[in-house]
């Protein structure tokens, strides 16, 4: 029964998500529209323009189409990952974005996996001593996380480690992975600071929350090990906000990716979309805002998988639908 | 922009929260901040010693000297100055975002949370919505496809700042409702306008002000984030965030000028963000679990 109901859950909110996924991807090809100037003139950006182009290009993009017309082709060539040509490098846009996801991705997990091994801990300890000095110092670290932009940390830390003590390279990716590595540990500690920020505090709120339940102090009473207190009975029972947030997390660091990548001049798909929008390249812009939107939604149904998973009271369809 | 409210559990978390005191001298810092960042963005180009967008190519970058207290950048520009005149530019967007989600916000909250129906439901919806998207990255967006532009720019975050004002006014005001003196004024037969800005929303202002505070700092390091990638202030203008990214170059030559416009945003952030949550605590009974 509890299988069949999970299996129907699961379903409804695939179905929910691929319907905000076409309602978002409608509103990314009306981007298009959204730039001055008409289409034509988008599509052509810098490029010297002639009647005879002119045509060639609404023949080409089917301009002279209805809007929903052109939509549907366009949704067409995305559903095969065909997102038009970059206007500014006349390479796919598939092609510009998968040769430069790789280093995003990595940043992006590097400055996750910091972010969680700081957070949750320093959460659960400023819980546990919650109101003293420990509690204080580690939330008003977090204040100032969330305080300050990611790309602002990271020019003090590109100052401070790069150039005052030169422990760390200034610029670029670095080649091979120990030196990749190395090259993006700057980065990823600024874009982590922020997002360790709101793990402290949510960490901190669910766990502060947990400790004065009536089972934690039974537990104890128990004579169970702190420790295992602490962990299976307190953070297990945590983790649920700490995971609901995960969506809010990913979009911290798509856009911490986005500025950090400038600070940083690294070649990931954050740097890709600023000079798009830099050169008004539409179609790469799109295609970025379409990944980005399918990824959210993506980590969303993970999350809401999870979720089973992690709170065996939620009754799927019901608890959470 | 966070708030995540805890449920207060019993008295003894109610009153060990209301003898905590932050201390009071950070307090007493974050105001001098922000009282001198305001100074600044009023009468700027009057404090300034040099004019923020005098050039002198000659002389060309500088570290820190008695003429130039914190360097000059590349085109000989005196780094102290534009950072004084630059608080202008930095602080009006984030002052205009903060009222205009203010009103809007509190309005749509208000009629959410009293009236219900329709409104209450689309209005919920709407900042579900804007509290699981990304708003920089879609403000990086929409202003980047439209072309920049400054008030394009704090449009954008208005839009995507308010519902997430009126998701928490509407929560404040529904627990209000049921209070015997909102029953009361509806017996005397008030008009429900009058009811809900005469009687209940004063009984906000805590709440309010104090996200009013999160908002500006919020919106203080967006706005900056859009102007270091180029999508805010017109080029040249002296801004904190544009300063930031014209001068991420020298930061060998004089790191000073590209770590005084960072540490501007982040005092002026952090100050923010703590008066903001002093302000609740000072006015409301009931703390906010953090």
């Amino acid at each position: 029964m509890r299988a069949r109901s999970i299996a129907i859950f699961l379903i409804r909110r695939a179905l929910a998500l691929l319907v905000l996924l076409v309602l978002i991807s409608f509103l990314v090809f009306g981007l298009l529209y959204l730039a001055p100037g008409n289409a034509v003139q988008v599509l052509l950006g810098t490029h010297p323009s002639s009647p005879a182009i002119v045509a060639a290009m609404t023949a080409k993009y089917h301009l002279n189409d209805s809007f929903i017309q052109q939509y549907l082709l366009w949704l067409q060539g995305a559903s095969h990952l065909n997102l038009g040509v970059s206007i500014q490098t006349g390479q796919t846009v598939t092609s510009l974005i998968s040769s430069r996801i790789g280093l995003t991705v990595f940043l992006g997990l590097y400055a996750f996996v910091i972010a969680v091994a700081a957070g949750v801990p320093g959460g659960v300890i400023a819980a546990m001593r919650s109101r003293t000095v420990a509690d204080r110092a580690i939330v008003g670290v977090s204040l100032l996380g969330v305080s300050v932009p990611a790309f602002v940390s990271g020019v003090f830390l590109l100052y401070l480690l790069a150039i005052h003590a030169g422990w760390f390279p200034v610029y670029g990716p670095g080649s091979g992975f120990p030196d990749e590595l190395w090259h993006l540990t700057l980065p990823a500690l600024a874009l982590a600071f922020g997002v360790m920020a709101l793990i402290v505090k949510l960490t901190r709120a669910a766990m502060v929350t947990v400790l004065e339940q009536d089972y934690i102090a039974f537990a104890r009473a128990r004579g169970v090990a702190p420790a295992r207190v602490i962990v299976r009975h307190g953070l297990r029972n945590a983790l649920g906000p700490i995971v609901t947030a995960g969506g809010l997390i990913l979009g911290v660091v798509l856009t911490g990716a986005v500025l950090v990548e400038q600070v940083f001049a690294l070649p990931g798909i954050g740097s890709l979309l600023i000079t798009a929008v830099s050169t008004k390249d539409v179609p790469v812009v799109q295609g970025f805002t379409l990944l980005a939107a399918a990824l959210l939604i993506g980590a969303n149904f993970l999350i809401d998988l999870c979720y089973l998973f992690i709170d065996p009271q939620i009754t799927a369809g019901r608890g959470l639908a | 922009m966070t708030v995540i409210t805890a449920p207060d559990s019993g008295l003894v978390g109610l009153a060990s929260r209301r003898g905590r005191r932050r201390p009071s001298l950070l307090i007493g810092l974050s105001l001098l901040i922000v009282v001198l960042v305001a100074t600044c963005a009023i009468f700027g180009s009057l404090l300034a010693p040099h004019p923020a967008n005098a050039q002198d190519l000659l002389a060309g970058v500088h570290t820190a000297s008695g003429r130039h207290w914190l360097g000059t950048d590349d085109f000989g520009r005196d780094i102290f100055s534009r950072l004084i005149v630059g608080a202008r530019a930095a602080v009006i967007g984030p002052v205009l975002i903060a009222l205009g989600a203010l009103v809007i916000g509190n309005a749509l909250g208000l009629i959410a949370g009293y009236v219900g129906g329709r409104t209450d439901y689309f209005i919920m919806r709407l900042a579900d919505l804007v509290w699981a998207l990304p708003g920089l990255l879609i403000a990086i967006v929409v202003v980047g496809v439209i072309g920049g532009g400054y008030y394009i720019a704090v449009a954008v975050l208005i839009v995507l700042t308010f519902p997430i004002d009126a998701r928490i006014v509407r929560g404040a005001t529904l627990q209000q409702r049921t209070m015997p003196y909102v029953e009361a004024a509806a017996t005397l037969g008030l008009s429900p306008w009058r009811l809900m800005i005469r009687h209940i929303w004063p009984n906000l202002l805590p709440l309010v002000m104090a996200n009013t505070f999160l908002n500006f700092a919020f919106s203080l390091v967006s706005l900056a984030g859009l102007s270091f990638l180029g999508l805010g202030v017109p080029l040249n203008t002296p801004d904190w965030g544009a300063m930031l990214a014209q001068n991420l170059p020298l930061i060998q030559t004089n790191p000073l000028a590209c770590l005084a416009p960072a540490a501007a945003l982040v005092l002026t952030a952090t100050s923010m963000n703590l008066i903001g949550d002093w302000v609740y605590e000072r006015l409301s009974d009931r703390g906010r679990a953090r």
